[in-house]
């Protein structure tokens, strides 16, 4: 059992980077009834922007340190993502806010796709290294390794969920969001603008997607086109094994799944006697996301950012 | 009401025929006999088929641009054969390193009636097109498919101008029990065709020669993380890890392998062994092995002055079949200059009893298909470059240094 703590620790960062994504599809769900299919290649997008950034910072020989360079890449990625996401929202869903439900998420795919190809046109088809900006140092702990990078990761993590709340439960505008997620017609009534909320939260999910996107390449030290397409259905099945809806589901479910896909890839060889191997790693979330639906569909924490009549 | 929508309707089917006719491949058919003052020209349309888009196109584009390179000299050149000058033209077509692809352009090519293929790369693509080349007639030499189910297949087109993985994996693995002297050694594998055969033969060989194997872990080749399987591999304790798979997973592999703390030397074969490898994994790559079934690029007969020909065409270093693309096609214009025809029926024969001075050394066939006497070549990851520390088998070396 002295890999359990590795697995663990492994578990955790990348529950934590699924979390963050989860939550871009929960808020989005919870106000607009959506499931941005799409949300994944933002994450990608903001990999691969930042990754452009620090390339051509560290190539361009302005001996900046480090922590400049990646926060540069950042500082690009996250507007970047802000205005796709906008752009998204305006372009694709806003035309199709009264339709039946199976339009915009018809939609949402569509958008996806066109995403991918056009980040394929942008960035071409290979997979891009991500730069060894900052040296990653391993500390010993218990027996496994950890490294500062994790710990960046999800400390970090952390540290935005806690902000997303703060902004959802003590400020006017997570008020306003709270009260288009009850009923936007009233909300409306009440003088809210239900546009301007649609999109701080389309905008709010970006942000976090590009972090997400930065963490992942940063973590797996590699991005490439196609990257957002697994990373965005675990994202959204994370999301609705918490409660869709639900931001503290979304964060948990994340952290969660992480967790259930580490150990699952670790200890499927021992469990099966080899008949299964840890290729199947993937499987995991898949599995999770059946179970889910079948067994409890409101996900574990159920309720949504606020009750539906 | 009626008329828009009749009209739409008519617009979408004109938009299709208008799509469908403009994407027409520009096929080759034999053309007219161009004349130029006397000489009579015969076009002759070589495909080649690898990945060149996905996570392995540096190596699908490498292989490509080795054959144009060949193409390029060849029609400078202007060879004649049966009285006519050989006019080279390329067909290059993607099957993006998947086997359920690979049929699918096979059948394509095979359509086009094109003169032979150089091609596939990855040993899961090779196989399953190569029955369609059996079945169209048509020549194939692979630059690179190792495993060795391509040739046993009995197809008479089926070639290759690399050793296959029974002598590459058997060479490794006494490479790791022998030679690194490995008590505990880990195996991972992609789980493709390459992969898993290529692992399976190094697990039999090196338990043979006595290394215990303390554990055998499986990826995919699209996967990104392997914490998973590395955190549980490194409770195991090995000394070596063997991976069977291509560079665009070792490169992270490596990376990911340095952050757990995990010191166990990297094997892996000829699919790591490119120069991407390096861009892949940055400096956790120092000091990986991966052995490769041909020579290094200088000890090749004209192995420099090809990697500066193809630098100064490219724009880049060869990556890693480049020289073995160019070869194959080369072999296919000694085998039609010997026919004296360029159809495909009547060089093939001439094909199975080629002996022919490549780039990269002697080139001869044996009953099946596979090149005789191939060498194969251990390297080291070196100060940013692959440094070749063992040659084992090959042709009587001229002038060999150890």
């Amino acid at each position: 059992m002295d890999i359990l703590l590795q697995q663990l620790i492994n578990g955790i960062t990348l529950g934590s980077i699924y979390a963050l994504v989860a939550l871009g599809y929960t808020m989005v769900y919870g106000i607009v009834g959506l499931i941005n299919f799409a949300h994944g290649e933002l994450v990608m997008v903001g990999a691969l922007t930042a990754l452009s950034v620090i390339q051509a910072l560290m190539t361009s020989g302005l001996g900046l340190p480090p922590a400049v360079i990646v926060l540069a890449g950042l500082l690009v990625a996250v507007p970047v993502c802000m205005l796709l996401a906008y752009a998204m929202e305006r372009i694709a869903y806003r035309p199709l806010r009264g339709a039946p439900r199976l339009a915009p998420l018809i939609t949402a795919i569509g958008v996806s796709i066109v995403l991918q190809n056009l980040a394929m046109l942008v960035w071409g088809r290979s997979y891009f290294s991500f730069p060894g900006v900052v040296n990653v140092t391993t500390y010993s702990v218990g027996g496994a390794a950890v490294t500062d990078q994790q710990i960046v990761i999800v400390l970090l993590a952390a540290a935005l969920m806690a902000g997303l709340l703060v902004v959802v439960h003590r400020t006017r505008l997570g008020l306003a969001m709270r009260a288009t997620a009850e009923n936007s017609t009233v909300a409306g009534l009440m003088g809210v603008d239900a546009n301007r909320v649609i999109v701080a939260a389309f905008l709010l999910g970006a942000a976090l997607a590009a972090i997400a996107g930065l963490m992942v390449s940063a973590y797996y030290g590699i991005a490439h086109y196609y990257m957002g397409f697994m990373l965005g259905l675990k994202a959204f099945t994370a999301a609705v094994l918490g409660g869709i809806g639900n931001l503290a589901g979304a964060m948990l479910g994340g952290l969660l799944l992480g967790v259930i896909e580490s150990l699952g890839a670790g200890y499927i060889g021992d469990l099966t006697g080899d008949v299964l191997g840890s290729n199947y790693q993937d499987v995991f979330a898949f599995f999770v996301l059946i179970l889910v639906l079948t067994i409890r569909p409101s996900g574990l924490l159920g309720e949504r950012i606020s009750e539906r009549a | 009401m009626n008329c828009s929508r009749f009209c739409l309707a008519a617009t979408a089917v004109l938009l299709f025929l208008g799509i469908g006719g403009c994407s027409e491949d520009k096929k080759s058919q034999p053309a007219p006999k161009a004349g130029s003052a006397e000489m009579k020209t015969v076009d002759v349309t070589i495909g080649v088929v690898a990945p060149l888009t996905g996570p392995q196109s540096h190596i699908g584009k490498d292989l490509e641009n080795a054959v144009r390179l060949a193409a390029e000299d060849a029609n400078a050149a202007k060879i004649s054969v049966g009285g006519s000058v050989l006019k080279f033209q390329i067909m290059a077509e993607d099957d993006q390193a998947d086997p359920k692809m690979a049929p699918v352009v096979a059948q394509k090519l095979a359509d086009a009636r094109v003169n032979a293929v150089v091609g596939h790369f990855n040993s899961g693509t090779t196989i399953p097109a190569s029955k369609i080349y059996s079945d169209a007639g048509i020549p194939q030499i692979s630059p690179s498919a190792t495993n060795p189910k391509y040739t046993e297949q009995g197809f008479r087109t089926a070639f290759r101008v690399v050793a296959n993985d029974n002598q590459q994996g058997k060479v490794v693995g006494e490479y790791i029990a022998k030679d690194l002297k490995s008590k505990a050694l880990a195996i991972i594998d992609d789980r493709t065709a390459y992969g898993q055969g290529v692992a399976d033969v190094v697990q039999k060989s090196a338990t043979a020669a006595g290394t215990k194997v303390v554990a055998r872990e499986y990826t995919t080749d699209k996967s990104t993380d392997f914490k998973a399987i590395l955190t549980k591999i490194k409770s195991r304790k090995p000394d070596v890890i063997f991976f069977g798979g291509i560079d665009t997973q070792a490169g992270p592999m490596l990376k990911q392998m340095k952050s757990l703390g995990i010191s166990a030397q990297y094997v892996g074969a000829d699919g790591i062994q490119s120069t991407e490898l390096f861009k892949l994994g940055g400096d956790a790559v120092e000091g990986t092995l991966a052995s490769f079934p041909g020579l290094p690029l200088d000890r090749m007969p004209q192995g420099k002055s090809f990697g500066e020909r193809y630098r100064t065409k490219w724009n880049q270093d060869v990556v890693l079949y480049a020289p073995q693309g160019y070869d194959a096609f080369n072999v296919f214009i000694e085998a039609m200059k010997k026919a004296g025809s360029t159809e495909p029926a009547k060089f093939l024969p001439e094909l199975a009893r080629i002996d022919y001075g490549g780039i990269t050394g002697p080139i001869r066939f044996d009953e099946k298909g596979d090149i005789k006497d191939g060498p194969i070549t251990m390297f080291k990851a070196v100060g940013g470059k692959w440094v070749p520390v063992a040659t084992i088998g090959g042709p009587a070396p001229a002038a060999e240094k150890k």
